[in-house]
């Protein structure tokens, strides 16, 4: 029986289908649950209910929402580009997806264990644009190109200045495997090595600028309902309007675990006598989450020209100086060492 | 698996670029050439030089072919009118290909290398070594002068393409982002205590 998952090319095939099942059906059942936790904060933020009524305490909302999308009716625009119109939603969501394919969840719980694994990520989620800037054009109308527009140019901007942190996480561990930067992090002083002590500035930026990447509040400019109705979401409904959101939210908790990888330690215990393990990974996750709900719930929307001004001449120029900064402390450990990560 | 894929990627490379000169709408070019482009890096992945396949996505397929859908889709070109001159090219443009299809096979017929070289040619690193960290090696370290000139070089093409395009217009009233910062409602707002019937 072994033998037929690890030598045949059809069990090899079925234990890859398995291991992708494996990941992205807890994922979006996840997901669900997100997607109402992050209503219900909102809502208490602003103190109203938020969804109470579809199962206790209102917890089925989001597969009674799920139910709703699917059985509704597809409208496609008279003068849309059908195929390019369809293909979008879809690669908005195969891209957040496919990048889980290298996110550990603990100690060799990870899909594909490549040596280049956060560049993949980094690479996935450059392409996220593509579903945005697709939907917005192919839907033939002034809105949604407006806002697809809108949304190259902020994800571009903001992914420079994301490529420079990562760099500086890379110097200081010396590899860019996930779990070698986890690792990396790990010490008898628990939470005191993690990343988000030597490299704090960076989270912060790190944040904001997930932020911006995933199209999220205070940075949705390309969905601003109150100039450009909902942007590229204008023209769509029913299932591929769906696969947007979902693709939407699923790359906001592929920021939150890496944030949770790259400056919370990943799934290692913040005190030594505990045990390491996938729960605080999970906690990580759900803490990173609960920040974007919140900041959702309390910042007022950005200006266009705020937003590009934070992004080229704020967090370009001091990333970049962090960049220098690190790789100077790293060479010359100062800081009694905590730069350098590497393993000699 | 390996030969599977390796078809796959390289039949996507081929109908991609197919496609992209093809297709009559110029949107779909370029997504056609993503799909080439990604292709592409696929079959890097599969030569064991993940690092050039990621640098190829994120470079090409994240930014510059970004920009080209960005210019496509905002240029208002009738493309039916440029069809239709292409017709009166295309000898020209027949013959130019023919040359320079010739030119490849002449060239590789006259092909001939020593034994010797496709020895050397095969394994020039070390293979416990990632290549990452390889390429990383013998660009930092072996050239790193003829790097930094490379650097040089983009940096002055930079400045170059800033200079071309900065204008300092006079009659234009700009915003002072320090100014519009360090406002506070003490300082924007006035408040008066107006008496009915008499005004300001």
């Amino acid at each position: 029986m072994a033998d037929f998952f690890t030598q045949t090319g059809l069990g090899i095939g079925l234990l890859m289908v398995g291991q992708v099942l494996l990941i992205m059906l807890p994922l979006l059942l996840c997901l669900a649950f997100l997607m109402y936790a992050d209503r219900k904060i909102w809502a208490a933020v602003q103190m109203r209910r938020g969804p109470n009524v579809v199962g206790i305490f209102g917890l089925m909302q989001s597969f009674a929402d799920l139910l709703k999308y699917v059985v509704k009716e597809v409208v496609i625009p008279a003068g849309a580009d059908r195929a390019v119109f369809l293909l979008a939603p879809m690669v908005s969501l195969v891209m957040a997806l496919i990048a889980w394919a290298v996110i550990p969840f603990n100690e060799g719980w990870v899909l594909s264990d490549i040596n280049v694994a956060i560049l993949y990520v980094f690479a996935i989620s450059s392409l996220e644009v593509y579903g945005v800037i697709m939907g917005g054009w192919a839907s033939n109308s002034k809105y949604p190109f407006l806002g697809s527009l809108r949304s190259a140019a902020q994800m571009i901007s903001y992914e420079v200045s994301i490529g420079l942190i990562i760099i500086g996480v890379i110097i200081s561990t010396g590899s860019m495997n996930f779990t070698g930067i986890v690792n990396a992090q790990d010490g008898p002083g628990g939470i005191l090595h993690w990343y988000f002590l030597p490299h704090f500035p960076m989270l912060i930026l790190f944040f904001i600028s997930a932020l911006a990447e995933t199209n999220r509040p205070p940075f949705d400019l390309p969905e601003a309902e109150s100039e450009l109705v909902a942007g590229y979401q204008v023209e769509y409904s029913s299932t591929p309007f769906l696969l947007f959101m979902i693709g939407e939210l699923v790359a906001v908790v592929l920021m939150c675990a890496l944030v949770s990888l790259l400056f919370l330690g990943g799934w290692l215990s913040p005190v030594p006598f505990l045990p390491d393990g996938f729960l605080w990974m999970f906690i990580k996750m759900l803490f990173v989450f609960f920040c974007f709900s919140m900041v959702k719930a309390i910042t007022p929307r950005y200006r266009y020209d705020q937003l590009m001004r934070l992004g080229w001449k704020v967090f370009l120029p001091f990333s970049l100086f962090w960049v220098v900064f690190t790789a100077f402390a790293a060479k010359f450990e100062w800081f009694w060492g905590i730069y350098a990560r590497w393993p000699m | 698996m390996t030969v599977f894929a390796f078809y796959l990627f390289a039949i996507c490379v081929i109908a991609g670029g197919l496609f992209t000169v093809i297709s009559r709408n110029p949107v779909h070019s370029v997504l056609w050439l993503i799909l080439a482009f990604l292709s592409s890096a696929g079959l890097f992945v599969m030569l064991g030089a993940e690092f050039v396949a990621m640098l190829l996505i994120i470079v090409y397929v994240g930014a510059v072919a970004v920009l080209f859908l960005f210019v496509v889709m905002m240029l208002d070109v009738d493309f039916a009118e440029l069809k239709a001159e292409m017709a009166k090219y295309l000898p020209l443009a027949l013959l130019i290909g023919l040359v320079i299809l010739m030119q490849f096979v002449m060239a590789f017929g006259a092909w001939e290398s020593n034994a010797a070289a496709e020895g050397l040619r095969t394994q020039v690193i070390d293979p416990d070594v990632q290549n990452t960290a390889a390429l990383g090696l013998i660009l930092y370290d072996d050239y790193f002068l003829l790097f930094q000139l490379s650097g040089l070089i983009l940096l002055v093409a930079m400045i170059g393409a800033i200079v071309l395009t900065l204008r300092h217009r006079v009659d234009v009233k700009r915003q002072d982002v320090v100014a519009q910062m360090m406002r506070d409602p003490a300082k924007a707002m006035e408040l008066k205590d107006v008496k009915p019937g008499q005004g300001l």
